[in-house]
């Protein structure tokens, strides 16, 4: 299991904490909540080792659209890079709705 | 069957197999009632899964929810089976029982509360070896002391089944709901062929498997209360009847005499066809008239 975490700039505060996913094969959990400040963390426990890059590239374009003060957990179980844009997609939705 | 070539009541079903842990959990209580206990932002998970590399979930797949049912209340638990196989570990047991110990507390204060759970699980939690055995301990001696208060019910749909020592846990509640693609049943049919040979279970022959261990079968022969469609309103409303119901008068683990009779009388020097089997045990001990 690799830890690995990101900052991103945020421009707007946001109401509500959204859970989304489940810890299964190829799927994975976020848990999204209101951040202090002007800036959006995410805190990823992946159970595939290697793929820092990976990740940086998902959220890069994820945080190109998306600019909410957020504290976003994510517990990956090896989904792939369409999956975990889906599922924080999803998160957001819920959190905006 | 509708002119257009398909049955109307298949598609437009509203499938509860599908539905997430925490999806099924709120559609069995009446609308608007339910509210869930230690959810995963308070991130209650196993502290010991992260030490051997692998990825926790924030609510160890395992969702406890309070609410009413028929009006009454009641508190439903459901294993989420997409993480870990549904496992128990020393997390998700702990809110298992804890869930059922407070139903308890209600029910001696007069506040009658009835339990389901939904179970979807291959058993103990291997990476968590002796606490998980401990926890399904503890879940059996706290369904013991609530089924006296009030029904605890147990539902298990698809598609992981229910197996190991949470079979046993199934075993002592009140009443037991299945869907036909359910399984239920201690040892599941790899580890069989792998103990016994594949002349004792062949793990691929999948009629075979769901002639012993599938719903239909566990409903037929007595160990199962209720069989049910993978469909929401279906299940939901097996849910209502039997918390209705109440205490049964006589659990079904209670029937000592009859099941020791029925287990002595079979003659287990030759293998026996599920449909045989059947036939023998057709006359069941289960809670629920026949329909």
């Amino acid at each position: 299991m690799e830890q690995i975490e990101f900052n991103y700039p945020a421009k707007r505060k946001i109401q509500k904490r959204a859970h989304v996913g489940v810890v299964g094969s190829g799927d994975l959990e976020v848990l999204l909540e209101p951040a202090e400040g002007a800036v959006a963390h995410v805190f990823i426990r992946t159970s595939v080792d290697g793929f820092r890059d990976t990740w940086e590239a998902v959220l890069n374009r994820f945080f190109a659209n998306y600019d909410g003060a957020a504290r976003i957990q994510i517990n990956d179980a090896g989904a792939t890079p369409g999956i975990v844009h889906l599922r924080l997609e999803q998160a957001v939705e819920v959190s905006d709705r | 069957m509708s002119d257009k070539g398909y049955n109307a009541n298949f598609i437009n079903r509203q499938s509860f197999v599908e539905l997430d842990a925490r999806e099924r959990a709120t559609a069995l209580f009446d609308a608007g009632t339910s509210r869930e206990l230690l959810g995963p932002f308070d991130r209650v998970e196993s502290p010991w899964l992260p030490m051997q590399g692998v990825t926790p979930q924030a609510d160890d797949g395992c969702v406890v929810m309070k609410g009413k049912i028929t009006g009454q209340a009641a508190v439903v638990v459901a294993l989420e089976g997409a993480f870990q196989g549904g496992s128990m570990g020393e997390v998700s047991g702990e809110k298992m029982t804890a869930a059922l110990d407070l139903a308890c507390a209600d029910n001696e204060k007069g506040i009658p509360t009835s339990a389901v759970i939904l179970l979807e699980t291959g058993g103990v939690r291997l990476q968590e070896a002796n606490l998980g055995l401990a926890a399904i301990a503890e879940l059996m001696a706290s369904i013991l002391v609530l089924r006296k208060h009030a029904p605890v019910i147990c539902l298990t749909v698809g598609t992981v089944g229910c197996f190991g020592g949470m079979s046993l846990a199934a075993g002592l509640a009140s009443y037991i709901v299945m869907t036909r693609e359910a399984r239920l049943g201690m040892n599941g049919p790899e580890v069989i062929e792998q103990e016994n040979g594949v002349e004792e279970f062949d793990s691929s022959d999948r009629a075979l498997i769901w002639g012993i261990h599938g719903g239909d079968q566990r409903y037929a022969t007595g160990l199962a209360d209720a069989l049910v469609d993978d469909d929401t309103p279906q299940v939901a409303d097996a849910i209502r009847r039997f918390v209705s119901k109440g205490v049964p008068p006589m659990h079904r683990s209670s029937q000592v005499a009859l099941y020791r009779n029925r287990i002595e009388a079979l003659d287990s020097s030759r293998q026996w066809d599920p449909e045989e089997f059947r036939a023998l045990w057709a006359t069941n001990g289960s809670n629920e008239e026949k329909r």
